[in-house]
C-alpha cells in the first residue's frame, strides 16, 4: 500500500496534513503518535470508513478508492478494532459469519475457523458463545475473522492493551508469521518495548503530520517516545528517594464481594496493607474485578464495615463522602460519566468530588461557584488541561485533558490515601509522565496511593509494591525490585488466584 | 443532497432560548395546514386560537387561571424529569390531592375558623405526595417502570374521585347530583387584585421562583442534575439515587396535590367526577417547554393555557372541533422534543455526495 498525501479536515482542524505512508508486503509497520495525532483518522481511511478530502491511496500499484470497509475487505484489507464489534450473545461462528460476505454452510464454516485459528497458534471453538468468553480470547475471534478473508494488510489499533503478557507475545508469534506469508500489518500501539521488539518499520505522526520514519529496531523507547512528542519525555524519577513508610492508611482484610450482575467478577478474600508514603500498583487484565475493588474502597459498593480500615477506622459500610472527609481521594476509570458529567462545566464537575470536604464549596446547602471556578483555574494551571476556552463542558475536552483535570482534581487536595483506576489510561505520553510523577511526589509527601492499571510498564515505572489481580483474587503485593514481567505475567494467568486462596 | 446532523462540542446557549420558539412556530404552522384542510380560513383560525384570548380581559384572567395548576404541576414534573424519575401520573396524584385537601370541609363542614384552609393546603400536598411515593417506593424496591405504575394510578386516582362523589361524599342535600356539597368560606381560597385571580396564582409563583433558586443555587438542586445526567456519576459524587427518586416524586406529588386542593377550593368550590381537563398531562408539555426550569415553566403555562381558551374559542368561532387544542398541545410536545436535538447537533446540508461524514465500522 502507498499513501500519498493523504489529507483529511474536520472542521478547521486538520487531522491529517499531506501523510505519505507506504506500507510494504511482509513488513509489521509501526504508526505511533500521541493521542489526538491523526492516527486513528488515517487508518479508517485505509479501512473505507472515512473518505479523504485531499491525495490517493494505491494499492498493489493501482489507484484505488476505498467508499466504505466493504471495498476495502475486498481489496483485503482487514481490520482489527480497539473496541471489539462483537455481537455477546450469539456464538464464535455465528458471529464471523455475520462479518463474512457469503458465510456457505455453518458447519463447513465452523471447521475452517478451527483449523485457521489452530493453524495459527490462535486456537478458537466456534459453539462458545462470545459472553462466556474472556477479553483475549474475544480479540481472536476478531483476528481470525479477518484471516479468514484472506487479507493482504492487516490494521491492528492496540491490540495487545487487553492482553497478559504471555497472550501478547503468542499474538506476536501470530503477526511474525503472517509477516513471513507476505501479509503486511500496519500496527498501532502505545507500547513502545512492543513496537521496537516486533516492528520492522516505524512512521511516526505529530499534529497529523508525518514527522519521523524509523527503524524501531535501532531506537530506544525513550527516543521513539521523545519522537512522539517531540520534545525528551521527562523521565519519571521515583526510585531516587525511598519511601519512608508510615503507619497503614488503608487496609483491606479479607474483602469479599458477590459478583453484582452475570457479566461482573466477585471478589474473593482481598488483603492488602496500604501505608503512608508508598506507592502500591494493581496489575491486572481487564475485567479481572479492578472496577469492584474500586468500587468497594471509593464505597459506592458497600461491603462488610471490618473488610475495609481507612486509617484505622473499619469503614466498609460507610459513604463516599465519608471517606472523602477521612480525606481519601479517588479516580475512577472511567472519566467520562463517571469521573465527570460530561454536560456539566468543569467548576461544576469540582464540586461533584469536593461539596463535602473543607474546600467551603457548600455552605448551609448552598453551592458558591466563584469558589469552584478559582479551584477549576488551579488545577488547569497546575496540571496543564488545555482548553478552548475558559471553564467548558467536560464533554469538550480531549480524552488526555479530561484525564489531566479528573487526577489534577483529586492531587489539588492533597489527599492522605489516593486510589486511582487507570491513572493513565489512552493518555499521551507527555500527559503520562506529568500524572505518573505527581502521584509518586504524592507518596513521597506522606501520603498512601494505590494505582490500579493494566499497563505493566507505568506500574514498574511507578510502583514500590505491585500485586496482581486475576479473576478477584489479590496475590500479595511484593517489594517492585523483586517482581519481574513473567512473574507478573503469570500471576495475571492464574497464579494470583491460587496464591490468594492460600492466603 | 443530504441533511446530516453533525455533534456540538457544547450545549449551544443560543439554540436553549431558541429551541422552544422554533417548536411553537412550526406548532403553530401545522395548525394552520389542520385548519385548511378541514376547510377553514388559516389566518382566521390562528389568530382565533392564539391571539384574540389576549386581547380581553375576561379572557386573559381565564388564560392566568388555567396556566396556575400547569405551572404549579410542570414545577413539580420538572424536578422529575431533571433527576431523571420519570413521572407520568401527576394527573392522579393532582386528583388524589384534591381529595385529601376535600375531607376536611366535606366531612366536617362545621370546622371553620382560620386554621380550615392552611390545613387542607397541607393535607392535599400529603396526600398528593403518598400518592407519587407509591410508583417511586416500586421502583425503589422492585425496579418497576416508573412511567407504567404513575400512569396506571391516574385510572385508580379518577375512579375513586368517580366512586367518592356518588357514594359516600355525594350532597345529602343536593337532588342526587353527583357532586359533594359546595365548601364553607372558610375553605374558599380567597381571591386576590380585586377579585380577578384566586390566591392560587400568588403561591404558585413564589414556589416557582424558589425552586428556580433551589434548582440553581443549592446542592440539593446540583445534585438533581448530576443524577440526571450521569447517575454513575451522582453516586461517585455520594448522591444516592434511591433517596432522589423519593424525593423528587414526593415533590412533585406535593404539588400536584396543592394544585388539585387550589383547584376545588379556588375554582370549583366542590367535588364533582370531573375536576381537571388534564392538568396533570397538560403539565408534562409545559414543563418540556419550559426547558424544565421554573421560570421558563411560568411563561409555558401561559401559552399551553392559551390552548385551552383558543380551542373553545375556535370552536365557538368557527365550529372546529374542541379535540383541536389537544391535537395542538401534543404537536407541540412532539415540536419541543425534536427541536431540543438542536441544542447539541447542528444541522448541515450538504449538497454534493461529498467527503465527512464518517460511516459506521462495520
Amino acid at each position: 500500500m502507498d499513501a500519498r498525501a493523504l489529507t483529511k479536515r474536520f472542521g478547521d482542524i486538520l487531522a491529517n496534513d499531506r501523510v505519505d505512508l507506504v506500507i510494504n508486503k511482509g513488513e509489521i509497520h509501526a504508526l505511533l503518535g500521541e493521542n489526538g495525532a491523526g492516527k486513528s483518522t488515517l487508518v479508517k481511511m485505509f479501512y473505507g470508513s472515512l473518505e479523504p478530502d485531499g491525495g490517493e491511496i494505491l494499492w498493489q500499484g493501482n489507484r484505488v478508492k476505498i467508499d466504505n470497509p466493504a471495498t476495502a475487505r475486498e481489496l483485503g484489507i482487514g481490520m482489527v478494532f480497539q473496541h471489539f464489534s462483537l455481537f455477546e450473545a450469539l456464538t464464535v461462528v455465528e458471529n464471523i459469519a455475520l462479518a463474512l460476505p457469503n458465510p456457505g454452510r455453518m458447519a463447513d464454516l465452523a471447521k475452517r475457523i478451527e483449523a485457521v485459528s489452530k493453524d495459527y497458534g490462535l486456537p478458537l471453538t466456534p459453539t462458545d458463545v462470545v459472553a462466556d468468553l474472556p477479553v483475549g480470547i474475544r480479540q481472536r475471534i476478531e483476528i481470525v475473522r479477518c484471516l479468514l478473508q484472506e487479507p493482504r494488510l492487516i490494521i491492528m489499533d492496540e491490540p495487545t492493551s487487553v492482553l497478559t503478557p504471555q497472550e501478547a507475545d503468542r499474538l506476536f508469534l501470530t503477526l511474525q508469521r503472517l509477516a513471513k506469508e507476505g501479509c503486511a500489518v500496519l500496527y498501532i500501539s502505545h507500547r513502545l518495548e512492543e513496537v521496537k521488539r516486533i516492528c520492522h518499520h516505524a512512521t511516526i505522526l505529530r499534529h497529523g503530520q508525518v514527522v519521523r520514519e524509523c527503524d524501531p529496531t535501532k531506537e530506544t523507547p525513550a527516543s521513539l517516545a521523545s519522537m512522539m512528542v517531540g520534545a525528551d519525555v521527562a523521565a519519571v524519577s521515583a526510585s531516587e528517594k525511598k519511601a519512608n513508610l508510615g503507619g497503614v492508611r488503608l487496609g483491606l482484610k479479607n474483602l469479599s464481594a458477590p459478583a453484582a450482575t452475570p457479566f461482573a467478577t466477585a471478589l474473593n478474600k482481598i488483603s492488602l496493607d496500604l501505608r503512608a508514603g508508598e506507592v502500591v500498583a494493581i496489575a491486572g487484565v481487564a475485567g479481572n474485578g479492578q472496577g469492584e475493588l474500586f468500587d468497594a474502597i471509593s464505597g459506592e459498593r458497600p461491603v462488610r464495615s471490618f473488610m475495609i480500615e481507612i486509617d484505622g477506622t473499619a469503614c466498609g459500610t460507610k459513604s463516599i463522602t465519608w471517606r472523602r472527609r477521612q480525606n481519601a481521594a479517588f479516580v475512577p476509570e472511567e472519566r467520562l460519566g463517571h469521573g465527570a458529567v460530561p454536560g456539566m462545566l468543569l467548576s461544576q464537575n469540582v464540586v461533584l468530588t469536593r461539596h463535602a470536604t473543607s474546600d467551603g464549596l457548600s455552605w448551609g446547602g448552598l453551592v458558591s461557584l466563584p469558589k469552584a471556578v478559582s479551584i477549576q483555574e488551579r488545577i488547569k494551571r497546575d496540571f496543564d488541561v488545555r482548553m478552548s476556552h475558559d471553564n467548558p463542558e467536560a464533554r469538550s475536552l480531549s480524552g488526555g485533558n479530561l484525564q489531566k483535570f479528573v487526577v489534577g482534581r483529586e492531587l489539588d487536595r492533597k489527599p492522605g490515601l489516593l486510589v486511582v483506576d487507570q491513572p493513565t489510561w489512552g493518555v499521551d505520553a507527555g500527559a503520562a509522565a506529568l500524572i505518573r510523577q505527581a502521584l509518586i511526589d504524592l507518596a513521597r509527601s506522606g501520603s498512601a496511593v494505590l494505582a490500579i492499571s493494566q499497563d505493566l510498564d507505568e506500574i514498574f515505572e511507578i510502583a514500590d509494591r505491585i500485586a496482581v489481580i486475576s479473576r478477584g483474587y489479590l496475590s500479595e503485593a511484593e517489594p517492585a525490585e523483586k517482581m519481574t514481567r513473567e512473574r507478573v505475567g503469570l500471576l495475571m494467568a492464574g497464579g494470583a488466584e491460587t496464591q490468594g486462596d492460600v492466603a | 443532497m443530504r441533511i446530516e446532523l453533525v455533534k456540538r462540542k457544547e450545549q449551544s446557549k443560543a439554540m436553549a432560548l431558541l429551541s422552544p420558539v422554533i417548536a411553537i412556530a412550526l406548532t403553530a404552522l401545522s395548525a394552520a395546514i389542520i385548519f385548511s384542510l378541514t376547510g377553514h380560513n388559516p389566518a382566521l383560525g390562528l389568530y382565533k386560537f392564539f391571539i384574540e384570548p389576549l386581547t380581553q380581559q375576561w379572557s386573559l384572567e381565564a388564560t392566568i387561571d388555567k396556566a396556575t395548576p400547569l405551572i404549579l404541576i410542570a414545577c413539580g414534573l420538572a424536578i422529575c424529569y431533571l433527576s431523571n424519575n420519570w413521572n407520568i401520573g401527576a394527573e392522579g396524584q393532582f386528583i388524589i390531592g384534591a381529595l385529601f385537601g376535600s375531607f376536611l370541609p366535606i366531612l366536617f363542614p362545621d370546622f371553620e375558623n382560620g386554621a380550615t384552609l392552611p390545613l387542607m393546603l397541607v393535607s392535599g400536598a400529603l396526600g398528593g405526595a403518598l400518592w407519587a411515593l407509591i410508583p417511586a417506593l416500586l421502583k425503589t424496591r422492585f425496579n418497576t417502570n416508573e412511567i407504567l405504575t404513575s400512569l396506571m394510578l391516574v385510572y385508580v386516582a379518577s375512579l375513586l374521585l368517580d366512586y367518592l362523589v356518588r357514594g359516600p361524599w355525594r350532597d345529602p342535600g343536593g337532588f342526587n347530583f353527583p357532586e359533594s356539597r359546595m365548601f364553607s368560606d372558610a375553605a374558599t381560597l380567597p381571591e386576590v387584585f380585586g377579585g380577578a385571580l384566586s390566591l392560587a396564582t400568588p403561591i404558585t409563583l413564589v414556589i416557582a421562583i424558589v425552586l428556580a433558586v433551589l434548582l440553581a443555587k443549592t446542592l440539593k438542586g446540583f445534585e438533581i442534575r448530576v443524577m440526571g445526567q450521569s447517575p454513575r456519576a451522582g453516586s461517585f459524587a455520594g448522591f444516592s439515587a434511591k433517596g432522589l427518586t423519593l424525593f423528587s416524586f414526593a415533590l412533585a406529588g406535593a404539588l400536584a396535590g396543592l394544585a388539585g386542593t387550589m383547584e376545588v377550593s379556588g375554582a370549583l368550590n366542590q367535588l364533582l367526577p370531573t375536576i381537571s381537563p388534564g392538568y396533570g398531562f397538560t403539565a408534562i408539555i409545559v414543563a418540556f417547554l419550559g426547558r424544565l426550569n421554573p421560570l421558563g415553566i411560568i411563561v409555558a403555562g401561559f401559552v399551553l393555557a392559551l390552548s385551552y381558551i383558543g380551542g373553545e374559542a375556535v370552536q365557538t368561532a368557527l365550529g372546529v372541533s374542541n379535540k383541536i387544542a389537544s391535537v395542538i398541545q401534543g404537536l407541540l410536545l412532539f415540536f419541543v422534543l425534536a427541536c431540543d436535538t438542536l441544542i447539541l447537533y447542528r444541522v448541515r446540508v450538504i449538497s454534493r455526495r461529498a467527503p465527512g461524514g464518517e460511516a459506521s465500522h462495520v
